[in-house]
């Protein structure tokens, strides 16, 4: 303790006082003060570059994912579309079918009304010939028996014959 | 004035005290293996705590000689 | 350290080759002053009846150079030759001595002749003490009165000299200056980066903002104790650093230089504390009444303590640094021979690394604990915080 007391020297106490109080003032004021002002200034400049790039990623993912959304959109109505069209295909395929066969069945039902009163009427007028022919057969019959009773009861039973295999 | 008494107390209190500083390095190595993140509070802890440990020992060492 | 083993036996082969060169510069005393902290050294050519008492002489002057070393000096001495021809010769440059004892007193150095002669100014006499290198009253004849403990009992007058220690200080001031303002300067020329020197310096700068300053201090307080942490830091390492240089000049192992920076601590932290602060001194908060009033006078004592261990630990660990590296390096002249004092050439070598490394390492404690007392005298009310908890 003594030789540390020893070695004290007031003069250079005092003297490191003033010197250290001016340097820390000097550097403080030519030195520090920018130093360090650059450096915040540039951590800022960082922080806000990192910022802003941060929004452009985010502004950039808004952006694509409208993109993707319009995307969807359009291919969602060219489906519909397509669907539509096919719908209204299909309908137009279906009432021309069913139109048709209205149609068909409908002439096929004339066609039958038709083939049905023709042979009506074929059948009316074979009846007519038919019974015309009987009684033109019966007349010949009649004179017939009266000339002859043989040839008439032979007449008779062929045309009998002839009756059963008609 | 160095007399021998003062030497041997001098000796006792370096000792004593790189005991100490000892410790704490063993303990903040120690700490600084289960928990590596906080190295570096466990550095600043260890400093502080070492650095008071050292000025008892050169205060006492200083008045011995 | 990691120092692989194909390094150590380079090194180790290195040392053996050079070894010779210094064992033959040891008869020669002139290579070996200017080569290192080194000093006189005895002589091989002595006669032989001397040589006990030349050997025990040689030690004295060793200590006793080491011992000069490390106190503050009045003139800036680089090296000494010649002294076994009787007429030693002195290399370096006078400094200016500024007294103050009844009215101002100024005179080179010179004319106290490396502290063999009186000086007279103004009627007064003075004359360097031979033990501590300080400079004392006296009468013409430049005694000095001794008591029966070997204390001197003249006085001293108030010596603001330039001395060899603020002549280092005034270059690392200048140093420091010039460099940093240059690095200040080089942001706006160069777009916000840092070049030339700076850019080593620049990290450290943000080291002690971010390790140090703003951990212990806090984000909200740090910034007006920036200029005092940083210069401190700076201030301290470069006088290390200084330090270990071949000039050796020991500034940052003066006590009087330690004490001037941890009194600033001091008066920075008393004079920015908040009412928290001394709140905590007078009134401890949580403790009963009575225990309050023991402990105002223990806490009020810690304040001081706090600086005075910051003195102590800077100076004994810069003391002991150079006390330890000298004895070492003197070593090699006492053994005089290939092996012992290649053994403390490489002793010296490793501690010259570990001491590099103690520069750094006391300038980051003296700040660190700085910003410590800093951040201690800013506290906010960690009570309620910690309620909070």
């Amino acid at each position: 303790m003594e030789q540390l007391l020893g070695q004290f020297s007031l003069g250079l106490f005092i003297l490191q006082i003033v010197l250290f109080v001016g340097l820390i003032l000097l550097l403080k004021k030519f030195a520090w003060k920018p130093i360090l002002d650059a450096v915040n200034e540039r951590e800022e400049g960082i922080k806000d570059a990192l910022l802003s790039a941060e929004n452009a990623k985010k502004e950039m993912m808004a952006l694509k994912s409208d993109n993707q959304k319009l995307l969807d959109e359009a291919r969602a109505e060219r489906d519909t579309m397509i669907k539509e069209a096919t719908a209204i295909k299909e309908k137009m395929i279906a009432d021309a079918k069913s139109e048709a066969q209205t149609q068909g069945a409908k002439m096929i039902e004339q066609a039958k009304a038709t083939i049905e009163s023709e042979k009506n009427n074929a059948v009316a007028e074979i009846k007519n010939q038919v019974s015309s022919l009987s009684l033109e057969i019966a007349e010949k019959l009649l004179k017939e028996e009266l000339s002859n009773k043989d040839s008439q009861t032979k007449l008779v039973e062929k045309m009998l014959a002839d009756v059963k295999l008609n | 004035m160095t007399t021998i008494p003062n030497l041997v107390g001098a000796g006792l209190i370096v000792i004593g005290a790189g005991l100490g500083i000892g410790k704490i390095g063993g303990s903040a190595m120690d700490a600084i293996a289960r928990q590596p993140e906080a190295s570096g509070k466990i550095q600043t802890a260890m400093l502080i705590a070492a650095a008071l440990i050292e000025g008892i020992g050169f205060a006492a060492f200083f008045m011995g000689k | 350290m990691l120092i692989s083993r194909k390094t150590i036996q380079l090194f180790i082969a290195t040392v053996f080759a050079v070894l010779p060169v210094f064992t033959f510069a040891n008869a020669d005393t002139t290579h070996v002053a200017k080569a290192a902290h080194a000093e006189v050294v005895n002589h091989e050519g002595d006669a032989p009846k001397e040589v006990v008492s030349e050997e025990v002489k040689a030690q004295e002057e060793r200590a006793e150079f080491i011992q000069h070393h490390l106190l503050d000096s009045h003139d800036f001495h680089l090296f000494s030759y010649g002294k076994e021809s009787g007429h030693e010769k002195h290399v370096g440059f006078p400094l200016p001595v500024i007294l103050w004892e009844d009215g101002l007193h100024f005179f080179m150095s010179s004319e106290f002749h490396h502290g063999e002669a009186v000086a007279e100014s103004n009627g007064k006499y003075f004359a360097i003490n031979h033990h501590d290198g300080m400079v004392y009253n006296t009468d013409a004849k430049g005694t000095f009165n001794v008591d029966e403990k070997h204390h001197t009992t003249n006085t001293k007058p108030l010596d603001l000299s330039i001395t060899k220690n603020i002549v280092m200080i005034l270059f690392v001031a200048l140093l420091m200056f010039v460099m940093f303002r240059n690095l200040g300067k080089s942001y706006g020329k160069n777009g916000g980066i840092a070049t030339g020197a700076g850019r080593f310096f620049e990290p450290i700068i943000l080291y002690v903002r971010d390790e140090i300053a703003i951990p212990n201090i806090g984000e909200k307080h740090y910034k007006k104790y920036m200029s005092h942490l940083l210069t401190v830091f700076f201030f301290i390492w470069f006088l290390n650093m200084f330090g270990l240089t071949p000039l050796g000049v020991n500034v940052t192992g003066n006590i009087a230089i330690t004490a001037a920076l941890a009194i600033i601590t001091y008066l920075i932290t008393t004079f920015t504390a908040n009412k928290n602060y001394w709140g905590h001194i007078f009134w401890m908060p949580g403790v009963p009444p009575l225990m309050r009033i023991v402990l105002a006078p223990i806490e009020l004592l810690g304040t001081i303590i706090k600086p005075f261990s910051l003195t102590i630990r800077l100076y004994a660990n810069m003391v002991a640094g150079h006390i330890v590296l000298m004895s070492i390096i003197a070593m090699m002249y006492t053994f005089n021979n290939v092996a012992g004092s290649g053994f403390s050439f490489i002793l010296a070598f490793v501690l010259s690394i570990l001491e590099i490394l103690v520069a750094g390492l006391q300038a980051y404690i003296f700040t660190m604990l700085t910003a410590l007392y800093f951040g201690s005298a800013n506290e906010e009310h960690h009570h309620d915080e910690e309620a909070h908890h």
